[in-house]
């Protein structure tokens, strides 16, 4: 499987399926939706390009962590509502840990960086 | 597995895809414009914000799809598109592949059909057929079969045939036919259903004439009875006996003897009907071939030859004048091994050099690929340069290598299967049922694909080397002359491989044909020139007991009244015609008792009347031939040949009026030693033969008439048979030169030159289309340096030199090799062919010319476009 056609502005392979994985596990959304969502919560720091969301989604999609289904939204557009699956939400608690655990390896290393220095 | 229901889904899912898309979009415009964003500009702003829709609905889609299969399909339409834009050179890369895969189909149609798979029955594997070990022959007499069937604990059933010939006589037309005589058990052991119809049983045998059943073949029922369903049931005449046909045996079942088909099948119990005398009940007289069945599982070769033995020894102490001790071997049924064996050889050898030829082939195309790669050098460079993978650059390359081999493969097997159905139908000589085994089946095809697969990346990755050392810099920078190096490359090793098997291809054809001319007019022990033979079938005309040789004596009175004709003699079998003689065993004068253990040496045995050796040439070395006192009466003479009087009296000279035993204990004293000679087959070693009084011996079935004239044969014939019909006009005749009555002798010997031959055209083919490949592409790379040599005043010869010094110089190098190759790989030919040496001056010579030639072929055209080359034009062009 090509894993590499990350968008430059992903953090790392797999970061924009654990945003989408945790929006998602709050409450289901249409693509647009979601992309309104990431760039709210991280107060449009992460300026993700709207298009890269949809390979995620298929990938996700092919994978069955998140099932579409099509619907009418609350603003009675035609949208197409994706919904995290149980094995979705397995994958995201095993994705926030191992990331927890790398963000903390990685502040570790910063941080003995920095500590002769002062 | 959900990727075959993810192929129909993905239409929906891509759909699905760019309307979401599509709406995202719209509800990103909307929202702009919301904002108090004009409509057009919201549009345009909401596809900015989106990012490149294209790449992102690739990427998508890229997720649902076979990563490798599509963009693999994505490679084979490119490589289209390239070989459509070079028809000229697919061309060529094709038509050379399949004639090299053709010619391995054929070959391996053939290979298949006697080596892997020589009886398409079931369970073939654990069928086998036992053979003495030593004479590799595995004739029984009917008696000793019942026994060894009875007795033996290692084969589930024991099945047996004999051949013979009979007339078959339908109501209209009676015709000539061979006919297995096979044990009631025979399909039964096969395991084979009819086609029509039944087949008989075991049980149909109860004793003498119980079972006048005829199953045909399914060919003579389609040739001769028109696939009439109703011939189940109908009653026929074979030789004046009522049988009833009760079956027609399946399309594919031709026998168990390989290349001898019969044309039906009658229980061995009827033989009484169909051949005269007695034979079932003699146990000395071996009527049958091979006996064969399946071996029972769990029972290994030991056992069952241990087993086999066993019974050998009980009918050896049970009948000591008929059975000798004997060590068995298991041989696939089919044909023994003393003829199996060298075929096999053959064929493998033939195999061997077919895949030199798909070698050389694929050498070629190689070296193609690789010229053509250096062409595309540009091209190749401006991908690397934009950042294409040499992964993906060389995958496109051996993509356009497998699709050029695949065609040529499917293009070589159409034409090998339809040559291997015409060769399955042949039959070289119409009178003896002989077919060569080829039809084509699912292994030959899996083979010529394997073989197209296999050459594809053979020749496709010589060009690897060069694409993955290319730098892009480098090559866009030297622009389209490239240079020329001094250096050998790999390609012209390639050549030289390419022209060193074409050379030993050609020589071995030239060994082959030299091999038979030699044969034909090499020393036979016999002088065919001049010499016409005539066999008559004295029995089938009703000629027995006494009539026989008053008919004889007849007959060479009448031949001898003829105008121009030297010498008359009969033979019961002249020496290579009609399977060239039968054997007989002798003893030594001193042994006792004459049972098979003591036998001193098995000998032909030629029955001849007293002009036999000067109407045949045959030299007397030392004594006498026969007289007309050499009679009934007088006491047993013998002409011996030089390697009898070496087994026998240990030299020739102890030979001469020294005494040796025949089986019925007679002793022949020797008056004359005669030349050796060849009798079965040219290829045979020597062996001994010896020649005895015909009024000596009883009476023939059968007898030939040798007749040594300088006439014309086609008249001479037809007077032969003119007078010979004056005697009779019933009398079987058949009436041919001596040379043409040793069609059969010779045919292995043939086949094997026409083989050669059409191998060694196939490799001169591609040497020449490797020279001119190489050649041309030398001149064309070097044309503007050519034309300014010749604008400075160079010589044609020089320019010549300059162009094609280097191809001469590779064929010469090829050639070389490929001659010494070839005379080493000779050697196997000598097993087939008489005579075959490459020691041979005219080979020498023959494959050095033959070699020049191909080189002034090759670079004809060539030198002709340097020597006109225009140093103004060219210069003009760039």
């Amino acid at each position: 499987m090509p894993n590499t056609n990350t968008n430059p502005r992903d953090l790392f392979p797999g970061a924009l399926e654990m945003m989408i994985l945790e929006s998602l596990r709050r409450q289901p959304a249409h693509g647009y939706a979601l992309v309104q969502h990431i760039q709210q919560r991280s107060n449009n720091l992460l300026q993700v390009e709207e298009g890269s969301l949809y390979p995620a989604l298929q990938r996700l999609l092919k994978a069955k962590l998140v099932k579409a289904e099509w619907g009418i939204s609350a603003t009675n557009r035609r949208v197409r509502t994706y919904q995290i699956t149980a094995s979705g939400l397995r994958r995201l608690e095993e994705q926030i840990s191992s990331f927890e655990q790398m963000f903390e390896g990685i502040a570790l290393v910063l941080k003995a960086r920095q500590s002769p220095a002062s | 597995m959900d990727w075959i229901p993810s192929i129909f889904r993905r239409r929906a899912l891509y759909d699905d895809l760019s309307e979401e898309i599509e709406l995202h979009i719209e509800e990103r415009a909307e929202q702009l414009r919301g904002e108090g964003m004009s409509a057009e500009e919201a549009v345009r702003q909401a596809r900015r914000a989106f990012g490149n829709r294209t790449l992102v609905e690739e990427r998508a889609r890229e997720v649902w799809q076979w990563p490798l299969l599509e963009s693999m399909w994505a490679d084979t339409r490119f490589a289209l598109r390239q070989m459509r834009r070079s028809p000229g050179f697919t061309a060529t890369a094709v038509l050379t592949l399949s004639f090299a895969i053709g010619a391995n189909a054929v070959v391996f149609g053939v290979l298949n059909r006697i080596v892997i798979r020589p009886l398409d029955v079931p369970g073939a594997k654990s069928l086998y057929a036992f053979e003495t070990a030593e004479s590799q022959i595995g004739h029984q007499s009917y008696p000793d079969y019942l026994d060894f069937r009875a007795r033996n604990r290692s084969f589930e059933d024991l099945a047996a045939f004999s051949i013979t010939q009979a007339v078959l006589d339908a109501g209209a037309n009676p015709s000539r036919i061979f006919a297995y005589e096979t044990s009631g058990n025979y399909f039964d052991v096969l395991g084979i259903q009819p086609y029509l119809g039944r087949f008989f049983h075991g049980e149909d045998e109860r004793g003498p004439n119980s079972a006048p059943y005829v199953v045909l073949t399914y060919s003579y029922w389609h040739s001769h009875f028109q696939d009439d369903r109703g011939v189940v049931g109908r009653v026929v005449q074979v030789n004046k006996h009522p049988f009833t046909v009760i079956g027609v045996a399946p399309p594919a079942f031709e026998g168990t003897l390989l290349f001898f088909s019969p044309d039906c099948f009658v229980p061995i119990v009827n033989r009484n009907q169909i051949d005269q005398g007695n034979q079932l009940n003699e146990r000395g007289t071996r009527i049958l071939f091979e006996p064969f069945g399946h071996l029972k599982p769990g029972v290994t070769h030991a056992q069952a030859l241990a087993d086999l033995s066993s019974i050998g020894s009980y009918l050896e102490a049970t009948y000591p004048k008929e059975d000798g001790h004997k060590n068995f071997a298991l041989v696939r049924p089919g044909f023994p091994n003393f003829f199996a064996g060298p075929l096999r050889a053959f064929v493998a050898g033939l195999m061997l050099l077919a895949g030199l030829i798909l070698l050389a082939a694929c050498a070629n195309l190689g070296s193609l690929f690789a010229a053509k790669a250096a062409d595309r050098s540009r091209e190749v460079a401006l991908r690397l340069a934009l950042g294409s993978s040499r992964k993906r650059i060389l995958r496109q390359l051996l993509t356009e290598a497998l699709l050029v081999s695949l065609a040529g493969g499917a293009a070589g097997l159409l034409v090998s299967v339809l040559l291997l159905r015409r060769l399955s139908v042949w039959q070289p000589f119409p009178e003896l049922a002989i077919h060569v085994p080829a039809s084509p089946d699912a292994n030959v095809y899996l083979a010529a694909l394997g073989l197209a697969l296999l050459s594809g990346f053979l020749f496709g990755i010589v060009p690897v080397r060069q694409v993955l050392r290319a730098n892009p810099y480098e090559v866009v920078k030297a622009g389209p002359a490239g240079r020329t190096g001094g250096r050998v490359t790999a390609r012209d090793a390639l050549l030289v491989l390419q022209i060193a098997i074409c050379a030993v291809l050609v020589t071995s054809s030239m060994v082959a044909v030299r091999g038979l001319v030699r044969s034909l007019r090499g020393d036979l022990g016999f002088d065919l020139r001049n010499a016409m033979v005539a066999g008559v079938e004295l029995k089938m005309a009703g000629y027995t007991g006494e009539r026989v040789e008053a008919m004889e004596d007849r007959m060479t009175g009448a031949a001898k009244t003829i105008p121009g004709v030297e010498q008359v003699a009969l033979v019961n079998n002249p020496p290579l015609v009609a399977g060239g003689g039968w054997t007989m065993n002798v003893f030594k004068d001193e042994t006792r008792d004459p049972k098979p253990s003591n036998v001193a040496t098995t000998t032909l045995q030629y029955e001849i009347s007293s002009e036999y050796f000067r109407a045949a040439g045959t030299a007397l070395l030392s004594g006498r031939a026969f007289t007309a006192e050499d009679g009934k009466d007088a006491p047993p003479v013998a002409v011996i040949n030089q390697e009898f009087a070496r087994r026998i009296f240990g030299s020739e000279r102890n030979a001469l009026g020294r005494y040796f035993k025949t089986e019925d204990g007679t002793r022949h004293q020797v008056v004359g030693i005669a030349e050796d000679g060849k009798y079965f087959f040219f290829s045979e070693s020597q062996q001994p033969a010896m020649f005895l009084p015909i009024r000596q011996t009883g009476p023939l079935n059968s007898v030939w008439l040798v007749v040594r004239s300088a006439r014309d044969p086609a008249p001479l014939a037809a007077d032969m048979r003119r007078k010979l019909r004056a005697l009779d006009a019933g009398l079987p005749l058949e009436i041919e030169t001596w040379t043409k009555g040793m069609d059969f002798a010779l045919f292995p010997a043939r086949m094997a030159a026409v083989c050669l031959g059409v191998l060694g055209l196939l490799g001169a083919v591609l040497s020449i289309t490797g020279i001119f490949g190489m050649a041309a592409y030398t001149v064309s790379k070097r044309l503007k340096e050519l034309g300014i040599r010749m604008a400075l005043g160079a010589q044609a010869y020089e320019v010549l030199r300059a162009a094609l010094g280097r191809a001469l110089k590779v064929l010469a190098i090829g050639s070389a090799g490929g001659l010494v190759l070839g005379i080493l790989a000779s050697r196997v030919l000598a097993h087939i062919v008489f005579q075959a040496t490459p020691r041979d001056p005219f080979v020498l010579a023959g494959v050095v010319v033959a070699m020049l030639l191909l080189g002034l072929v090759a670079t004809w055209i060539p030198a002709q476009r340097a020597l006109s080359a225009d140093p103004l034009m060219l210069l003009r062009e760039e």
